[in-house]
């Protein structure tokens, strides 16, 4: 039962992790209706940023908040530099394409990253900066509330609130909204389209920038590759919440963050990412939607 | 046996070509053409889903890896026929491997095809890498490791021309397909699916046809892949591979059976004749480069190379104009 | 009534609290040339995907010939015989004006996919009849010289005039035509009008068509359905519908005059 618990608490934290991944892909897909593949990219970028900063500052074996908070911002300002110009130079120009051309033009990206990112920062992985030092905080019984989960949730936690209040209780916010139901009806109303999804892709980005820290700081090994199967997984996530439905992006990460630590737990840990793909395919086939998304029809 | 005239003659060319080859490139030229042939294979299958049947598989890798886990399989544990006749033997498991992978599609393609767009491309994706997964799970199938010795046909010009054999099969096959019935069903299935179920296409047959018949000769272009390196392992079928067959398809132009042929060809020379540069600066830009260029061909030219017209509607085009 | 060819049983469509159609209830005779009328957002176009399949009704069903159409799919009950055309059309954009006529008779194709690789002598055949057929009836609508011509490119009445080709090359028993004098001027109307009438006598098949110009329904239907907010407030002939005060006031301010 202790167990049982403590892999709960293992799979929220790796949950929170995702779900501040997925937002980003849902936050794209439900105004642009384009999987934005380089976001994991995007992300893998964010951790270099930081590691480089923290080394710059020579901060790497300093931990404590004071170097948490200033990997985040460092992270989140490089990552939405990195979103927005992506947008602007690869996306925007094919607003009218074919979705297989966005969609193809969105995996090169990601591969551009990846593959320059072997150039510019080696193919080596390399070691992320002391951010915090892991200790127990409480002791339940055999049950441990380490440092590490607490800060991971406690940062998504403020992150996700943040976007939620970013969404329903700002100007911009409401333009976001009207955006993404429909794009040239927003526009009709004085909104700029153009504007609104440079701003998603600054807030996406961010929020990929938060992830990557936290990442940094769980498991400190980085290297050019580490987005590719976290991002899946984030978009599993996405896709099983319904995808552009930030709601269900949470919810979607938070039952991948926890059915992937029973797996390994009880399971098998080499069959981790094929279950991953089954939660996906299963989900498609039977509610295409999502758990919490609406499938829309075409009309005739 | 007139259907075999056409057919019969490409093989013939393609073998003079073989030949020449075989005296005019060194070993390491020779190879990469022989994975050129592979990812013809790939492509032209691939473009049979993604072109003209406007579905979007990102799963190709994965109906690859279950050929050439076949071939690898029985090459190594069966004996069906004679040395002498080896060719024939590695043909059948060509076929058996095609077979195997025109199956699984059968098993994927029939639940997912419902969905469209993103959503297909991501069950796809999704499938191709259970298999991949499955396979490094399997110890008998070597685990991550591989396979490792599988036999190979020792010469150039044999491997060439049997790469020749299947790329020809390939070729007549959708072509003949595209100019059947069956065909214009696939187009149709792309241009509009209400249109084409109101004038009696049964639009999910038409993708599951077109899916099987494409996972088919990806398992072959996976069973020939695995006699020309003579070693497999899992990480030969990532998410990346099936990548790349849709940028050759795209790149070519969706639709376009030469341009599928020609951006394949390119497509696997490029990283060499990019090989120089890395020389020059010291490292590896080439898949940066390659990267960059498939994002620039998608802004400047989304239809790709050929659009949806093949080499002789250009070279008619051509002659027209000059004339 | 065994002259009955199309019947709809109280078929009801409903879209969440919304009911698009409510217990419609009508039957096109063998042979008749039928319109179905209302004013905009009456159902009209939903009644046709609930004939062709494209909807399943709510409740209640449609029958061919007294079987019932429940639960097949659009390309099933274009076997059978219900073919139709759309209001915003959709042709084949991207394929010539010939291939959207030959994959139209695709059903009535009998060859297996080896047959077309071995290039047997029954595909060759089935092929060069069916090629010929369909420019039969391309010729018939004089677009036998824009074959080759991909169908995007022809004019837009051209293009209405090749989803009606289409439509026929299905064999079909009755032809569904939705709204096909949309956007035509007045000759054009006119000219539509005879190719309706002809195409009916000459193909001898049942057409329902949705219009909203009013002088081509009463010019040409025999029967007319008028549909107002998804319920049947009138049936009957020209005449009578002309006359009718609850056609006359569903319609009011709605269109111009009757």
């Amino acid at each position: 039962m202790q167990d049982f618990i403590q892999h709960i608490i293992n799979g929220v934290s790796l949950g929170s992790i995702y779900a501040l991944i997925a937002l980003g892909y849902t936050m794209v897909y439900g105004i642009l209706k384009m999987i934005n593949f380089a976001h994991s990219d995007v992300y893998m970028v964010g951790a270099f940023a930081a590691y480089y900063f923290a080394r710059f500052l020579g901060i790497e074996n300093n931990p404590g908040i004071a170097t948490l908070i200033t990997l985040l911002v460092v992270a989140m300002v490089c990552c939405s530099l990195l979103g927005l110009a992506i947008e602007r130079l690869a996306y925007r120009p094919l607003r009218k394409a074919p979705k297989l051309n966005i969609l193809i033009t969105a995996i090169g990206v990601s591969l551009f990253l990846e593959y320059s990112g072997q150039v510019v920062f080696g193919a080596d992985p390399k070691v992320f900066p002391e951010v915090m030092k892991d200790f127990v905080l409480f002791k339940i019984g055999d049950v441990e509330l380490k440092s590490f989960d607490i800060t991971v949730l406690l940062v998504s936690v403020i992150a996700m609130l943040a976007l939620e209040f970013l969404i329903f209780k700002t100007k911009i916010g409401r333009a976001m909204r009207a955006v993404s139901s429909n794009a040239s009806v927003a526009s009709l109303l004085g909104v700029n389209p153009d504007r609104i999804i440079a701003f998603t892709f600054i807030v996406g980005s961010s929020l990929a920038g938060v992830g990557s820290v936290l990442v940094g700081m769980k498991y400190p090994k980085i290297d050019p590759l580490m987005g590719m199967m976290i991002g899946l997984k984030a978009f599993v996530a996405a896709v099983l919440g319904g995808i552009g439905n930030v709601g269900g992006a949470v919810l979607g990460a938070l039952i991948m963050g926890l059915s992937e630590e029973m797996v390994v737990a009880y399971l098998s840990s080499t069959y981790r990412d094929a279950f991953a793909f089954g939660i996906l395919i299963i989900i498609l086939i039977f509610r295409p939607a999502g758990l919490l998304g609406k499938y829309s029809v075409e009309k005739v | 046996m007139k259907f075999l005239k056409a057919p019969l003659l490409a093989i013939i060319a393609l073998a003079a070509l073989g030949l020449i080859f075989n005296f005019g490139l060194n070993a390491y030229f020779q190879l990469i053409l022989l994975f050129a042939a592979v990812n013809c294979l790939m492509s032209m299958s691939l473009n049979l889903v993604n072109g003209y049947t406007g579905q979007f598989s990102l799963g190709h890798a994965g109906f690859m890896a279950l050929g050439a886990y076949f071939s690898a399989y029985a090459n190594t544990h069966w004996d069906l026929l004679p040395e002498s006749v080896q060719a024939v033997e590695y043909f059948i498991y060509a076929l058996g491997g095609g077979l195997l992978a025109a199956f699984a599609g059968l098993l994927v393609g029939l639940p997912s095809l419902r969905l469209k767009g993103d959503y297909l491309a991501i069950v796809t994706l999704g499938f191709g890498e259970i298999i991949r997964v499955a396979l490094l799970n399997m110890d008998f199938l070597g685990g991550p490791r591989g396979y490792s010795g599988i036999p190979g046909f020792g010469s150039f010009l044999f491997s060439f021309i049997f790469a020749s054999v299947w790329l020809v099969i390939c070729f007549f096959t959708i072509w003949r397909v595209m100019h059947s019935t069956y065909g214009r069903g696939f187009l149709s299935v792309r241009e509009d699916e209400i249109a084409a179920e109101a004038m009696g296409i049964n639009t999910t047959s038409m993708k599951v046809r077109a899916f099987v018949l494409s996972s088919f000769f990806a398992g072959v272009a996976g069973s020939l892949f695995a006699h020309f390196t003579n070693f497999i392992n899992p990480s030969s079928f990532t998410f990346l591979q099936s990548v790349n067959a849709v940028i050759m398809v795209v790149l070519g132009g969706m639709g376009s059976m030469t341009g599928s042929i020609v951006a394949a060809i390119f497509i696997t020379v490029l990283p060499e004749a990019l090989r120089p540069l890395q020389d020059l600066t010291g490292v590896d830009l080439r898949m940066v480069i390659y990267s960059l260029s498939l994002i620039l061909v998608m802004i400047l030219r989304p239809q790709g190379l050929f659009g949806d017209l093949e080499l002789s509607d250009m070279w008619r085009k051509y002659v027209r104009r000059s004339s | 009534m065994s002259d009955v060819l199309l019947e709809a049983k109280n078929i009801t469509m409903q879209f969440g609290g919304l009911k698009a159609v409510d217990s419609l209830a009508f039957q096109v005779k063998q042979g008749q040339l039928a319109g179905l009328i209302g004013p905009n957002g009456a159902g009209k176009t939903t009644v046709f995907n609930m004939l062709t399949g494209v909807y399943q009704p709510t409740s209640g069903a449609v029958f061919l010939e007294g079987q019932s159409l429940q639960g097949l799919k659009p390309y099933e009950i274009s076997h059978r015989g219900v073919t139709r055309t759309f209001q915003n059309i959709r042709l084949f954009k991207g394929l010539t004006v010939l291939d959207n006529v030959l994959i139209a008779g695709h059903q009535h194709m009998r060859y297996g996919l080896f047959a077309a690789l071995l290039q047997t002598p029954h595909f060759l055949q089935s092929e060069k009849d069916l090629h010929d057929k369909a420019m039969e009836l391309l010729k018939i609508f004089h677009l036998d010289t824009k074959a080759h011509e991909p169908s995007c490119s022809l004019p837009y009445g051209e293009q209405r005039k090749l989803e009606i080709v289409r439509a026929l090359a299905t064999d079909p028993k009755i032809i569904l035509l939705d709204e096909p004098a949309a956007g035509m001027n007045h000759s054009e109307t006119h000219h539509l009008m005879e190719t309706i009438a002809k195409i009916r006598d000459q193909f001898k098949l049942t057409v329902l068509l949705i219009e909203h110009d009013m002088k081509l329904v009463m010019g040409i239907c025999e029967n007319i359905i008028v549909l107002d907010h998804g319920i049947k407030i009138e049936e009957g002939t020209p005449q009578k519908v002309q006359g009718s005060q609850k056609v006359i006031e569903a319609y009011l301010g709605v269109e111009e005059g009757l």
